[in-house]
């Protein structure tokens, strides 16, 4: 190891490691990022004569149900790091890998919304409701994928880094996790903001 | 095992938190299907439930309780350009411009 890596991956207790404050800063970005939709659905929203109510057009059994999952890959997610503090691998791959599930879960009832809509004849192309509804819980989508990807990095060829640097890996399934809790945290306003207004 | 005890209590914050997250989701599902007429109301319901949702991610979850300060001041620049990117479709009411 080079001692420059050293300087910026050796952290004293209550130093600020850069990894973590360049997560905060992608998620800064990303706040702004997912604030401009929401901004756009507000202007559209308002300047629209007629909207429809999201839960007379979508299906709200679904959307509770994937935001019950998102949810609890959350609390899978922030486990699996305390196990990881504690050295404890084994329990730690375990909720990594319910982490995975319960995203790919998302996956595939999203996939099953979407697939319905466009069996319906309902494309983004469709009106302003569906443009919002698909251009939002699609770039949603593609973050969750991002972030499964991620963690399946970790749970396989990534946990070998434990082995040679136990502490610069926990920083990696912090700064992970902060990421995979900002999915999380976009779902909980997408949720209500687009099924049930 | 003396360090798996020292970590007890936080996994028991956890999955309080878990606990709340489920009742609040089950709460603005319920709401939602009261169809209360005011739109001002609905909505503040809505929006009051997901940001106590989206507080305990951020304060449990993602350990901004007790974060440095760097990450409060990349969050405060965060939030005070956020307010002005959603305050933004309201200029549009004092421009007279409709879509």
């Amino acid at each position: 190891m080079t001692s420059h890596t050293t300087t910026l991956d050796t952290v004293q207790p209550g130093e600020l490691p850069y990894a973590k404050l360049g997560t905060w800063l992608f998620l800064a970005s990303e706040v702004m990022l997912f604030g401009s939709l929401f901004s756009a659905y507000i202007l559209l929203r308002a300047g629209s004569a007629t909207w429809p109510h999201g839960w007379q057009l979508l299906n709200i059994k679904l959307a509770t149900l994937n935001t019950v999952f998102l949810i609890t890959s959350s609390v899978t997610m922030v486990l699996a790091y305390a196990k990881i503090q504690n050295g404890e691998i084994g329990k730690f791959r375990l909720f990594l890998a319910l982490t995975i599930l319960l995203g790919s879960a998302f996956l595939v009832v999203k996939y099953f919304e979407y697939s319905h809509k466009f069996h319906e004849g309902h494309f983004p192309s469709t009106n302003l409701f569906y443009a919002t509804y698909f251009t939002m819980t699609g770039l949603h989508v593609l973050h969750v994928i991002g972030g499964l990807l991620v963690n399946l990095y970790f749970l396989f060829p990534g946990l070998k880094l434990y082995e040679s640097s136990p502490e610069q890996f926990v920083g990696r399934i912090e700064c992970s996790g902060l990421y995979w809790h900002f999915v999380d945290l976009v779902w909980i306003f997408l949720f209500p903001v687009l099924y049930l207004l | 095992m003396t360090t798996t005890t020292s970590h007890h209590p936080s996994i028991k914050k956890y999955l309080a938190v878990f606990g709340a997250l489920l009742i609040l989701t089950g709460a603005t599902v319920g709401v939602s299907y009261l169809h209360i007429g005011s739109i001002v109301i609905t909505v503040g319901i809505a929006l009051l439930i997901a940001a106590a949702k989206g507080s305990l991610v951020a304060a449990f979850f993602m350990h901004l309780m007790g974060e440095h300060k760097w990450i409060y001041l990349v969050l405060a620049l965060t939030a005070f350009f956020f307010l002005v990117m959603l305050l933004v479709p309201f200029i549009s009411h004092f421009n007279d411009y409709r879509i």
